[in-house]
């Protein structure tokens, strides 16, 4: 690129004038949206330690707690995010190749799977809210520790877990929110032709979020659902 | 960042992997594999979030070392949070 006055008169309006080309522009922006999930791993990441140690001293509640919670929703939700998140990875696609109708598309499909995900949690949070599994004062858990008699649960520490298990879903559900409020930010705007093959920053930053969000779920759903499951001796 | 264009089909491959992961995961939890549960479930987890980032987050095709070093770094002070956490609580004496 060259430094003269005239030549970035030249340049078009996608590209900001303080970056000597698009491919630097891009790589700037993207580079700024890691720093970004780098700070929500570790804010995700607190959650997680807070997890680790008291399922470490609690391992008997947190069995309990993670068999009495719907696996089977749980893996639909899982797989739902997964297709989100392809549906993303092929809007980028669509945006690099400049295919503005299938763009809208995937994207308005990315809202749908979002929302659905966040209608199936809300499910399973009415379920627990219904078995006095929410802490707080009408918090209950004698059908866990009489369908476990072979364990001793102290319901003290059964309510540890589901207060972790709704912070870590509920704040896991709350970047679904914010994501599926970007992505209508980004169908409005694609379906306005804001995005070209040489502009297209926005999805892709987009899509990192939304993808991040998914991993974030990838490691919840073992961890929430999966403790133990195995038959019971 | 991805001025690489995938080929559509192997997003396809990568949605079929993820898929066919998560229900073995969901799966071999029924199983007794005594201690080996947790690992499977953590193991399988990380295989998903590593074909996440590499492809639908296009890291494998990245020219930036930066965002390389980001990414490695953000995950190597994770494991420093947890790692010398549990060293700390899993060391205690009390009951």
């Amino acid at each position: 690129m060259s430094d003269s006055p005239i030549a970035m008169e030249t340049h078009g309006p996608e590209l900001r004038h303080h970056f000597s080309s698009v491919e630097q522009q891009r790589d700037a922006a993207s580079l700024g949206m890691w720093v970004f999930l780098a700070t929500e791993i570790m804010f995700f990441g607190g959650m997680f330690c807070a997890y680790l140690i008291y399922r470490y001293w609690y391992y008997n509640e947190f069995a309990a707690g993670s068999r009495s919670i719907d696996i089977y929703l749980g893996t639909i939700n899982t797989a739902v995010l997964i297709c989100s998140s392809l549906t993303v990875a092929l809007g980028v696609r669509a945006a690099q190749m400049g295919k503005r109708k299938l763009l809208v598309f995937l994207l308005l499909v990315t809202i749908v799977f979002g929302l659905a995900f966040l209608g199936i949690k809300g499910v399973e949070w009415y379920q627990k809210y219904e078995e006095h599994h929410v802490p707080g004062n009408s918090f209950n858990v004698d059908d866990i520790i009489h369908d476990y008699p072979q364990i001793h649960i102290d319901p003290r520490h059964e309510q540890i877990f589901f207060s972790l298990y709704f912070a870590m879903t509920g704040l896991h559900a709350l970047h679904m929110i914010i994501g599926v409020g970007i992505f209508a930010f980004l169908a409005y705007k694609a379906w306005r032709s804001a995005y070209s093959p040489k502009y297209y920053t926005p999805v892709e930053i987009g899509g990192l979020y939304w993808h991040f969000v998914d991993i974030v779920w990838i490691y919840l759903f073992p961890l929430l659902y999966l403790i133990d499951r195995k038959p019971l001796r | 960042m991805s001025e690489h264009i995938m080929s559509s089909k192997l997003y396809y491959g990568i949605w079929i992997a993820l898929m066919c992961l998560t229900v073995i995961t969901a799966a071999v939890s029924f199983v007794d594999l005594g201690p080996f549960n947790t690992i499977v479930a953590l193991v399988i987890a990380t295989f998903k979030a590593l074909l996440v980032v590499l492809f639908f987050m296009h890291v494998k095709y990245t020219s930036e070392k930066l965002t390389k070093a980001v990414i490695i770094s953000s995950i190597f002070w994770l494991f420093i949070l947890l790692a010398l956490s549990l060293a700390d609580y899993s060391t205690r004496l009390f009951s």
